[in-house]
C-alpha cells in the first residue's frame, strides 16, 4: 500500500514538473471535438443526442496516448528495471501506476466533458452527480486494461500502433456501458441507469482484479 | 509418443468422414427449409463454425493459463495455434451469416446483440495475432499474449451483459435464429449435429498441425543454434 502511494506520488511528481500528458490532452481533446463535430455537421437541436459517443470515443482516443507514456516513461534511463530490483509486489506496482493513470483520465475527463456540452449544446450540471458516478466508473476501467496493457505495447516494437489495438477491442464493452448510461443518466437520472452502471462496475471489479494478478507477469523479465 | 503419432493418423481420417457425412446430410437429407429456403442450410455451417471458434478461444485461455503457470512451451503453442484457427473459424460465421442475412432479413449486418459480440471477439483475438507478429519469438511477448488470451475471455460474460444494452434488439430475429422455426424435422437436429462435430474434428486436425509445425519450427532454431 505504502508502495502504491510512493509509486503514484513520483508519477503526479513527474507529471506535474513537466505537464506534458494534461498539456497534450487538452490539445488532443480539443481538437478531436472539434473534428467530431464538424465531421456530423449536426443541426443544434440534433446535436445533444450525439453526446455519449462523442464524449467516450474522446475521452478513449485522448486518454490512451497518457496512458501509454506513463510507461514510456518508464523506459527511459531503465526506470523499470529499477523499480523492479526495488523490493517492491508487482500489485503493488500495477496499483500505483493505475492510481496514477486514473489521476491524468481524470483531468481528461475534465478537459473533454465540458467542451462536449459546449460544442454539442447540452447543459450538463442537472444531471452532474449522476454523470460523475459514469465518468468514474469508465475512468477505473480504462485505467484498469491500459495499465496493463500499456506495459505490455511499450516492451514491442509498433508500440503506437499496438495499444489501441490490443485495448480497442477489451473496452467495447465498457463504451457500450458507459454511452448507454450517459444517455439515461442525462435523460432519466441515475435510477434508470443501473443497467449500464452495473456493466462498468463489473468491467472495473474484473479486470482491476485480473491486472493486478497479471501484471507481474507483464513486467518480469 | 505413439499415441500422438496415431492420433495424427486419425485425426484427418475421422474429420474426412465426418465431413462427408455432413455434406450428405445436409445437401440430400434434411428437407428445404419453408420460409426461408434453400439458402437455410448455409446455417449447419455457421453454427458449426461459431462452435468450433468459441472452443478455440476457450482453449487460447487455457493453454494461456497453463503456460503462465508453468512455462511449458508446448501450451504457448496450442495457444497461439488455437487463436489462428479461432479467428479462422470465426472469420467464417462472419462470412456465412451475412449471406444468409441479406435474403432472410435484408441487410448483411445489424448490430443486434449476437453479431456485435461475434464480430467483438474476432477483433480481440485478431488482435492476440497482432501481438504476437509483432512482438516475434520473444518469451516476454509470449507472456504477453498469454496475459491478452486470458484477458480476453474475462471480456466475453461482460461482453455478453453488454451487448443487451444495445438499441436495436430484434427479439423476433433472435426467436427465429436460435432453433426455434429452424429445426422442425429431426434429420435438422442430426445435419446439425454432425457438422458440429465435423467442425470441431476439423478444427482440432488444424491446431494439431499448427502446433506441430510451431515445435517443428522451434527444434529447427534449436538445431541451428547448435550447429552454429
Amino acid at each position: 500500500m505504502r508502495a502504491a502511494l510512493a509509486i503514484l506520488a513520483k508519477d503526479l511528481r513527474i507529471e506535474w514538473r513537466t505537464r506534458e500528458s494534461v498539456s497534450g490532452v487538452f490539445v488532443m481533446g480539443v481538437l478531436l471535438l472539434v473534428v467530431f463535430s464538424i465531421a456530423h455537421d449536426a443541426r443544434p437541436d440534433a446535436a445533444p443526442a450525439l453526446l455519449p459517443a462523442v464524449l467516450w470515443v474522446t475521452f478513449v482516443f485522448t486518454g490512451l496516448p497518457a496512458v501509454q507514456r506513463a510507461f514510456l516513461l518508464e523506459r527511459e534511463n531503465d526506470c523499470l528495471a529499477g523499480l523492479l530490483t526495488a523490493p517492491l509486489d508487482p500489485g503493488a506496482l500495477y496499483a500505483g501506476k493505475c492510481a496514477a493513470n486514473v489521476v491524468v483520465l481524470a483531468a481528461t475527463q475534465a478537459v473533454v466533458v465540458p467542451l462536449a456540452g459546449l460544442f454539442l449544446h447540452v447543459d450538463l450540471l442537472p444531471g452532474l452527480p449522476g454523470l460523475v458516478l459514469v465518468l468514474l466508473l469508465g475512468n477505473l476501467g480504462v485505467a484498469a486494461l491500459g495499465t496493463l496493457f500499456a506495459a505490455v505495447a511499450a516492451r514491442t516494437r509498433a508500440r503506437d500502433l499496438l495499444l489501441p489495438l490490443l485495448l480497442l477491442p477489451l473496452l467495447v464493452p465498457l463504451l457500450i456501458g458507459a454511452v448507454t448510461a450517459t444517455r439515461t443518466v442525462l435523460d432519466a437520472g441515475v435510477g434508470a441507469a443501473l443497467p449500464g452502471l452495473r456493466v462498468l462496475a463489473a468491467f472495473d471489479v474484473v479486470f482491476g482484479v485480473a491486472g493486478w494478478l497479471l501484471f507481474g507477469y507483464v513486467v518480469r523479465d | 509418443m505413439s499415441s500422438a503419432t496415431e492420433m495424427r493418423r486419425l485425426l484427418p481420417a475421422a474429420t474426412c468422414v465426418t465431413m462427408l457425412a455432413a455434406l450428405w446430410l445436409v445437401f440430400m437429407v434434411v428437407p428445404t427449409e419453408r420460409e426461408m429456403g434453400i439458402v437455410q442450410r448455409i446455417f449447419y455451417f455457421h453454427v458449426a463454425s461459431a462452435w468450433m471458434a468459441f472452443i478455440g478461444f476457450f482453449l487460447v485461455a487455457g493453454a494461456s493459463a497453463v503456460y503462465l503457470w508453468n512455462g511449458s512451451a508446448g501450451a504457448d503453442r496450442i495457444a497461439a495455434a488455437s487463436a489462428e484457427v479461432g479467428v479462422l473459424f470465426c472469420s467464417l460465421v462472419l462470412v456465412t451469416g451475412p449471406i444468409w442475412a441479406r435474403p432472410v432479413w435484408g441487410v448483411w449486418w445489424t448490430w443486434d446483440p449476437r453479431l456485435t459480440m461475434t464480430v467483438i471477439l474476432w477483433a480481440i483475438y485478431a488482435s492476440y495475432l497482432m501481438l504476437r507478429a509483432f512482438g516475434g519469438e520473444d518469451d516476454a511477448v509470449r507472456r504477453y499474449a498469454a496475459v491478452l488470451g486470458i484477458v480476453g475471455v474475462l471480456d466475453v460474460p461482460i461482453i455478453m451483459v453488454s451487448v443487451r444494452l444495445l438499441r436495436g434488439m430484434h427479439p423476433a430475429v433472435i426467436a427465429r435464429n436460435e432453433g426455434g422455426s429452424g429445426l422442425v424435422d429431426p434429420s435438422m437436429r442430426w445435419a446439425l449435429a454432425v457438422s458440429g462435430l465435423a467442425f470441431v474434428l476439423l478444427g482440432a486436425w488444424l491446431i494439431a498441425l499448427r502446433a506441430r509445425t510451431a515445435r517443428l519450427a522451434d527444434e529447427l532454431a534449436m538445431l541451428r543454434e547448435e550447429t552454429g
